[in-house]
C-alpha cells in the first residue's frame, strides 16, 4: 500500500514503545491544583470566581477575553484558595487559580445528551466555545475560532490529525484506540458544519493497530477516510500534512483555509464530541509521563492544575536523575528548569530524559555539509539563515524566506556539528517582525 | 520553587549521533583501501610521506590554534583528512620537508588564515599540492614505479612517447603517479563505503566523471582507459567532494560537477601539462559561492 508523506523530514528513533502498549489511567487530582487563566493561544481568560468562592467540578472559573481566548473551568469541587502569577509551562506568565479540591467532585449540571445531528451549526460551535476545547495538539489555538473561517472561504477537507510524529509521544494513539468511536462522532460533528468537507483520519504507520481501529470504524462512514502515513518527523506539521494527503502547499504565510483545509487534533475532535454531546468542557487531557528516566512510563488523564511533580509521582518517580524535563516531545517541547509548573492544554506529554538520552554538546563550526537542507521539510538553507541570523542580517533572512520556518527542529537534529540552527532562526524571526 | 534546576536549553533535545568527527573518521576508514595500495607499491617511501603529512598537518593545527588562544579542534581528526589527502596528492620521492611546507601550506594558509574548518573557500590538500607544484615542480613530476623512473599514462598520452600501460594496471595500481591515486579500485571502494555511510552523495563524482568521459569520447581519445588514469577518481570521489569547498545543493553539486570535468577534460586536450584535476577543482572552488546562490531550493509553499 502507498504511503502519504512530504518531501525530506527526519527519521528520528521514535521510542514509542515505551508507553504504546498502556492504557490511559485517570490521575486522580491532587488536593491543590494551580489553574493558569492561560492555557490557549490568544488572550488569557478573565476569572469569574472569587477567592473563597466555592466552585463545582466543570464549572467555569475563567471566561474568554476577546475574539481569540478560551473558557476554563475546574476539574475538581472545592474552594478557590487564592490567585497567584506563575509562568506557564510554555513560557507565558499569567495569573492563576489555586483551587483546593474537597475531594467529592461534585459536578455541574450538564445538560442531557444532544443529538448533534438535530442542532444549528451556530449552536455547535457555541458549545464548542463554551467547553474551552482548544487545540490538543499542542498548539492549543481555540477550536472554535477556527471552525468559523471568513466569509468566502471554502473548506472541502477536514483533517484529524492522528500522525503523533513526537517521539516518546502516545497520547493520540491511546485515544484512537480507546476512544475510536468518539473520534469518528467528533469528526462527525466537523462535518456537519462543513457539509460539503471530506472527511480524513491521518495515522503514521507505526500505529498500525490504531490504523485498523479506525478503518474498522469508518468502513460505513460515506465521508469519512482514513489514511495511512509514512513515520517521518514532522508528518504531524499542519502544512506537511495537508500536502500528503491532498498534494495542496499552504502557500507562505497564508493559513490551512487558504487551500479549503482544516486540521485539528485527534484529543480536540474527541473534546468536541464531548461537548457538543454532552456539554462537557475541557478539564483535563491525556499525557504520556516517558523517557529513560521515568520509573514506570504511563498515559495518564490529568486534570489541569496538577504539577508536574505529582504527574511524575504517579509514575513511580525517578528511576535515574534526569538532566531535562520536557513539556511536549523531545523535537518541539520545552526544556523546564523544575517540576512545579501546572499541567494545561498544551501539555502532550512530561518526558524525562537523562544525560545519555539528550545532548548537551557544544556548537562547532559549520562544516557546510548541506544535511540541514536535505533535511528541511520547509525547503530552506538552515544553515545559510543561522549565518544570517548570528550576523543580524535581518533583511537577508527574511529575503531568504527565514520566516517560512516552522521551527521542527529538523536541522538542530542532523546537524553534525551540533549548531543550534533552530533556536537561531526562531531569533531571526522574533527580531525580523520587530 | 522546587530545588533541582533542570537544563533548560532550546528545542530539539535529541540530535543524531552524527558527528564532525564521526564523518572525518568515515572518511579515513575510506581512504584505506588507497593507503595500503600506495604503501604496497611505493613502500616506504609512500609510509614516510603519508606519516610526515598526517603529523605535520596536525601539528600546524595545532600550533596555529595555541598560538592564537583558540579552541584546539585537532580531535575532530579534519586535519588528519587533509594530511592523508595531501599525501595522496604527492609523488612518492618527494622530499619530507617539502611534504612539510605543503602541509603547513595547507593547514595554516588555506584553511587557519579563512577562519579554520568549514571556512577555507578552497581545498586545503590540492592548494598545498598546486603550492608545491609550482614551488618544486621537478620533484613534484617525479614518478617511479619498482623504483624505476617511468612516466604515468597521461604523461605519455601527452608526449606520445614510451608505451601506455594495460588498463588493467590502472585498475590495480601499478603504474607511476601520486600515492593515493594510482589505483581505481581502492578507491572505489573507498567511494563504495562514503556511499554507504550517507558521507557523500552521487552528483559530483557521477556528473565529474561522466562529463570527462564524453568530452574525451568527443575529442578522439579512449575516455574509457582515460577516466581511469591520473588524479581523477581520486579527485572526483575525495577531494571534489570536500563539503566545505563544493555546493550544498543537489542542482548546485551537478552543476559544479559538470564544471570540473569540462575544465579536466580541456586541460588534459589542450593544456600543457598531462593532467588538469587539481586545478579543475581549484578554480570550480572559487564557483562555489555563486552557485550556491543561484541553486537555492525552492521554499516550500512559495508563490512566485
Amino acid at each position: 500500500m502507498e504511503l502519504l508523506t512530504f518531501k525530506k523530514g527526519i527519521y528520528p528513533p521514535h521510542n514509542k514503545y515505551l508507553t504504546e502498549d498502556k492504557e490511559i489511567i485517570d490521575m486522580l487530582p491532587k488536593e491543590e491544583l494551580v489553574i493558569p487563566m492561560l492555557q490557549h493561544t490568544g488572550a488569557p481568560a478573565v476569572p469569574v470566581v472569587q477567592k473563597g468562592d466555592r466552585v463545582l467540578k466543570g464549572q467555569k472559573i475563567g471566561e474568554a477575553n476577546g475574539k481569540i481566548s478560551s473558557n476554563v473551568h475546574s476539574p475538581v469541587s472545592g474552594t478557590v484558595e487564592s490567585t497567584k502569577q506563575i509562568y506557564t509551562s510554555f513560557g507565558k506568565k499569567t495569573l492563576a487559580l489555586v483551587i483546593e479540591n474537597d475531594g467529592k467532585y461534585e459536578e455541574v449540571k450538564y445538560p442531557e445528551k444532544r443529538d448533534y445531528n438535530s442542532m444549528a451549526v451556530d449552536e455547535i460551535i457555541e458549545a464548542i466555545k463554551e467547553a474551552g476545547v482548544v487545540g490538543l495538539g499542542g498548539a492549543v489555538f481555540p477550536t472554535y475560532f477556527k471552525l468559523m473561517p471568513p466569509k468566502g472561504a471554502t473548506i472541502d477537507t477536514i483533517i484529524v490529525n492522528g500522525a503523533e510524529c513526537e517521539p516518546y509521544l502516545t497520547g493520540d494513539y491511546r485515544l484512537m484506540l480507546e476512544k475510536t468511536n468518539e473520534l469518528i462522532e467528533g469528526l462527525k460533528i466537523l462535518l456537519k458544519i462543513f457539509p460539503n468537507a471530506k472527511g480524513y483520519i491521518a495515522v503514521e504507520n507505526n500505529k498500525e493497530k490504531a490504523y485498523k481501529a479506525l478503518k474498522d470504524a469508518a468502513k460505513n462512514e460515506k465521508g469519512i477516510e482514513v489514511c495511512y502515513l509514512k513515520t517521518k518527523y514532522p508528518q504531524g506539521s499542519e502544512k506537511h500534512l495537508i500536502y500528503a494527503i491532498t498534494k495542496r502547499e499552504v502557500p507562505s504565510g497564508k493559513l490551512p483555509l487558504d487551500v479549503h483545509c482544516i486540521v485539528q487534533n485527534v484529543g480536540t475532535v474527541i473534546s468536541v464530541y464531548q461537548a457538543v454531546v454532552f456539554g462537557e468542557p475541557v478539564i483535563s487531557r491525556v499525557v504520556t509521563v516517558s523517557g529513560d528516566a521515568v520509573k514506570e512510563p504511563k498515559n495518564l488523564r490529568v486534570s489541569f492544575g496538577t504539577s508536574f511533580k505529582d504527574a511524575i509521582e504517579e509514575c513511580g518517580g525517578f528511576k535515574e536523575e534526569p538532566v531535562k524535563i520536557l513539556s511536549g516531545g523531545p523535537m518541539m517541547g520545552i526544556s523546564l528548569s523544575n517540576l512545579d509548573y501546572p499541567v494545561s492544554k498544551n501539555v502532550t506529554g512530561i518526558v524525562a530524559l537523562t544525560k545519555k538520552s539528550t545532548d548537551l554538546s557544544d556548537e562547532t563550526s559549520c562544516i557546510r555539509c548541506g544535511r540541514c537542507i536535505d533535511a528541511c521539510p520547509m525547503n530552506l538553507m538552515p544553515a545559510l539563515l543561522d549565518n544570517l541570523s548570528r550576523l543580524n542580517r535581518y533583511d537577508d533572512f527574511k529575503e531568504k524566506g527565514g520566516m517560512n520556518c516552522i521551527e521542527c527542529g529538523c536541522c538542530s537534529y542532523v546537524c553534525p556539528a551540533k549548531r543550534h540552527i533552530t533556536q537561531s532562526i526562531k531569533k531571526g524571526k522574533l527580531n525580523s517582525k520587530k | 520553587m522546587s530545588e533541582t534546576i533542570y537544563t533548560a536549553s532550546p528545542s530539539p533535545h535529541i540530535r543524531s549521533n552524527i558527528t564532525v568527527k564521526t564523518i572525518m573518521r568515515d572518511v579515513i576508514i575510506a581512504l584505506m583501501p588507497a593507503l595500503i595500495v600506495g604503501i604496497y607499491f611505493f613502500k616506504m617511501n609512500a609510509v614516510l610521506v603519508i606519516l610526515t603529512s598526517v603529523v605535520s598537518s596536525v601539528f600546524a593545527e595545532w600550533l596555529w590554534e595555541k598560538l592564537t588562544h583558540k579552541r584546539i579542534t585537532i580531535g575532530d581528526l579534519s586535519a588528519v583528512v587533509t594530511g592523508l589527502l595531501l599525501a595522496f596528492n604527492l609523488p612518492p620521492t618527494i622530499p619530507l620537508w617539502m611534504v612539510i611546507v605543503g602541509a603547513f601550506f595547507s593547514i595554516i594558509v588555506v584553511k587557519q588564515f579563512f577562519g579554520g574548518i568549514g571556512q577555507n573557500f578552497v581545498n586545503p590538500a590540492l592548494a598545498g599540492r598546486a603550492f608545491l607544484l609550482a614551488s618544486y615542480s621537478t620533484a613534484m613530476t617525479k614518478w617511479t614505479v619498482d623504483g624505476v623512473t617511468t612516466a604515468t599514462p597521461l604523461a605519455i598520452l601527452k608526449t606520445g612517447k614510451g608505451t601506455l600501460p594495460p588498463i588493467t594496471d590502472l585498475l590495480i595500481g601499478n603504474i607511476g603517479g601520486c600515492i593515493g591515486e594510482i589505483s581505481a579500485i581502492a578507491i572505489l571502494i573507498g567511494a563504495a563505503y562514503l556511499f554507504y555511510k550517507k558521507i557523500i552523495s552521487w552528483e559530483i563524482p557521477v556528473t565529474y566523471i561522466g562529463t570527462v568521459l564524453i568530452l574525451t569520447l568527443l575529442f578522439g581519445r579512449n575516455g574509457f582507459y582515460e577516466i581511469f588514469a591520473g588524479g581523477l577518481m581520486l579527485g572526483a570521489f575525495f577531494m571534489a567532494t570536500d563539503y566545505t569547498t563544493s555546493p550544498v545543493t543537489s542542482k548546485g553539486k551537478i552543476i559544479f560537477g559538470i564544471g570540473c570535468g569540462i575544465l579536466t577534460a580541456v586541460i588534459r586536450r589542450f593544456g600543457p601539462n598531462p593532467e588538469g584535476v587539481s586545478y579543475s577543482i581549484l578554480i570550480m572552488n572559487l564557483f562555489v559561492p555563486l552557485i550556491d546562490r543561484k541553486t537555492a531550493p525552492r521554499i516550500f509553499g512559495e508563490v512566485k
